[in-house]
């Protein structure tokens, strides 16, 4: 479970001066459901999902993660978080096995523990071809695969992707939108940000819309789609978006 | 579970370096090779150099003479020296290099005839190392000339050869070895063992910080359990093992190759040299200088995370090289004594303090005050990078 209360965030720029990037987001994610974060560039999703990972403290506000408040317990919150976006990279002089050990070991695993988890894992995602090959020598399928791995090894019950499939080829995004759908079967709670909407429709089961740093709108697709009275989903962001007069522009730093 | 976190972190942050070919070579093969290289290396090609100048016949012109022809016969005659004749325009002949040296002999020299204080000029190029040898050999010839025309004179006269020199002067090294070797080669020592704290230090700093922001696996690890003081102090840790490996290597290194330049110089002139260094000593400096080598890796960890990429740490951890090359390099100048208000100065203490210590002084009060404030410093460096790696702005500047 995901609890965001009132979440802001403001960054201080020496030209523009203070920067609202994300303001009073509040929203609720459940266990075994996918909320989708959908907000074009800029928006603030980053920087909420950053909060939500405590990688960004709030300037605001705050949240439960899996019963952990984020300001007063980060470490905790980020033993009980995986965490992937495509910021996310793997360490080039590491193995594959080296890679998801570190983060094993990071988390708290015991050794034997540690063992049966990346056995199972590089059994479960096929990757005990590559398994002790350096992660600079693996091709992007392979790295997205580690990836996951490296998020998955402490069994977490709460994912965070951030724009997962940005920039990959189709084979590599669509190892990712498995991944994400098995997250929902295993009952972990998902956020997930994203500007596409075949994403959306494919895997989301709530739909935040943010924009300039405010959550302007929340619902299942289907409840979105009959309040605006549009089937494309599209259409709905546009809708949402156009009539959100900002009164103050936030932007997002990434 | 701290030490844990952190032995976790460096153990990683080891692999990984040990993988990396930057590392190694800055790490590892730089400070093995570079002192074979600049002492053995040149100096081999220096010996090589002055051993052929020595060897090379001189071409030498003689002005005037006409009168002694006896000394111009025995100068011609002399070993290494070709006498060549023309015209007097000895200036551009040895600036042109076509002849080394000229000497002007005064009228009535072979006579004696009222010519006892006229000088033998030797005309010479002094920055040209042929030119300085075949001047030293005119030279050594007047010389024996002079020395055989005085004896003559004695035995004439009837009186000993001590009537010249009536007692020698002789000067006698009284210091211990260990003290001539703080004095001679002690600075240069203190100066390497400095210098190579920090560029042992500086590559790994900076891989490590903004080579993570570079490669985008900084928010991997922050996305991770371990707290941001474990994190930095297992890079920290890392960045101080490349920078007293490099300074051990580099000692190390340095005493291997004077141990073989000085094999070389006893073997061909069978005498010994009066230095001393004992492992107590070069012990004792490593000792002083692993606060200063901490100082360096959390300032470098600092100043490096400030930057966006490899590139950008490089533009800002240059300069602080001018910075510690001053301080260090005092060391090794004449007259610079500790002082109670420079033992409080970081890098000029640890290295006038190091000085000390390879000439076998040891002033506990200064070693205790210099060993203090430097861990003083190195605490606060550490200090202000644990506190760098909390804050967003530095983290993800954009």
């Amino acid at each position: 479970m995901i609890e965001a209360r009132s979440l802001s965030k403001r960054f201080h720029d020496k030209k523009r001066g203070e920067i609202c990037a994300v303001e009073n987001v509040s929203f609720t994610c459940r266990p075994g459901s996918i909320y989708g974060l959908l907000g074009a560039n800029g928006a603030g999703k980053t920087t909420t999902l950053r909060m939500l990972a405590t990688i960004l403290e709030p300037s605001d506000g705050t949240a439960l993660v899996f019963g952990h408040d984020i300001v007063e317990h980060p470490e905790k919150v980020r033993s009980s978080v995986g965490f992937l976006s495509t910021a996310t990279a793997l360490y080039p002089r590491l193995t594959a096995e080296e890679m998801v050990e570190y983060f094993g070991r990071l988390n708290g695993l015991d050794e034997a523990t540690l063992k049966k988890r990346i056995d199972d894992i590089f059994d479960r995602l096929d990757m005990n071809s590559f398994r002790d090959r350096r992660c600079d020598k693996l091709s992007t399928g392979m790295k997205q695969k580690t990836s996951i791995a490296r998020t998955l090894v402490h069994d977490p019950p709460v994912m965070i992707f951030d724009e997962p499939t940005l920039g990959l080829d189709i084979m590599a995004a669509r190892t990712i939108v498995a991944f994400i759908r098995e997250c929902r079967q295993a009952g972990k709670t998902v956020i997930l940000s994203t500007h596409v909407m075949s994403e959306v429709e494919k895997l989301c089961d709530v739909i935040g819309v943010i924009h300039n740093g405010s959550l302007l709108a929340e619902g299942t697709p289907t409840r979105l789609r009959e309040e605006y009275q549009e089937k494309d989903l599209e259409e709905i962001f546009v809708k949402i978006v156009t009539a959100h007069v900002a009164p103050h522009a936030g932007v997002e730093v990434s | 579970m701290s030490a844990r976190n952190i032995g976790i972190v460096y153990r990683k942050e080891l692999l990984e370096a040990l993988r990396d070919r930057r590392t190694l070579i800055s790490t590892i093969l730089v400070p093995i090779l570079l002192f074979p290289i600049l002492t053995v290396g040149v100096g081999f090609v220096i010996a090589d150099l002055i051993e052929k100048a020595d060897r090379e016949p001189a071409r030498i012109m003689i002005l005037g003479g006409t009168d002694s022809p006896a000394i111009v016969s025995s100068l011609a005659k002399s070993k290494n020296l070709i006498v060549v004749s023309g015209p007097a325009n000895y200036v551009d002949l040895i600036s042109n290099k076509k002849i080394r040296a000229a000497v002007e002999i005064p009228p009535g020299l072979q006579s004696g005839a009222g010519t006892d204080f006229a000088p033998v000029k030797i005309y010479m190029s002094s920055g040209d190392l042929k030119s300085t040898t075949a001047a030293k050999r005119i030279e050594d010839f007047f010389n024996d000339y002079r020395d055989n025309l005085a004896r003559n004179r004695l035995t004439v006269q009837k009186l000993p050869a001590s009537f010249l020199k009536p007692f020698v002067i002789k000067q006698q090294n009284v210091v211990s070895a260990e003290k001539v070797a703080g004095e001679t080669v002690g600075g240069i020592i203190t100066y390497l063992v400095i210098i190579m704290c920090l560029t042992g230090a500086m590559y790994p700093a900076m891989d490590l910080t903004a080579g993570e922001k570079e490669r985008a696996t900084m928010e991997t690890i922050l996305s991770s359990p371990i707290s941001r003081t474990h994190l930095v102090l297992g890079k920290f840790l890392l960045v101080l093992t490349a920078s007293l490996v490099t300074a051990a290597l580099s000692v190390t290194s340095m005493g291997v190759s004077s141990w073989v330049i000085q094999h070389f110089q006893d073997q061909s002139s069978g005498s010994t040299m009066h230095i001393k260094i004992g492992l107590g000593a070069v012990l004792a400096v490593f000792l002083v200088a692993l606060p200063l080598a901490v100082m360096f890796s959390a300032a470098l960890l600092t100043i490096a995370l400030f930057a966006k990429s490899y590139k950008e740490a490089q533009s800002y951890i240059s300069p602080l090289m001018i910075v510690v090359v001053v301080p260090a390099i005092a060391a090794m100048l004449p007259g610079i004594e500790l002082t109670p208000r420079l033992s409080l100065v970081p890098i000029l203490n640890v290295s006038l303090l190091c000085k000390d210590l390879i000439a076998g002084n040891y002033h506990w009060n200064s070693i205790a005050l210099i060993f203090l404030s430097t861990c003083l410093y190195g605490g606060a460096a550490i200090f202000i990078a644990v506190k760098m790696f909390h804050r967003e702005s530095v983290l993800f500047r954009s």
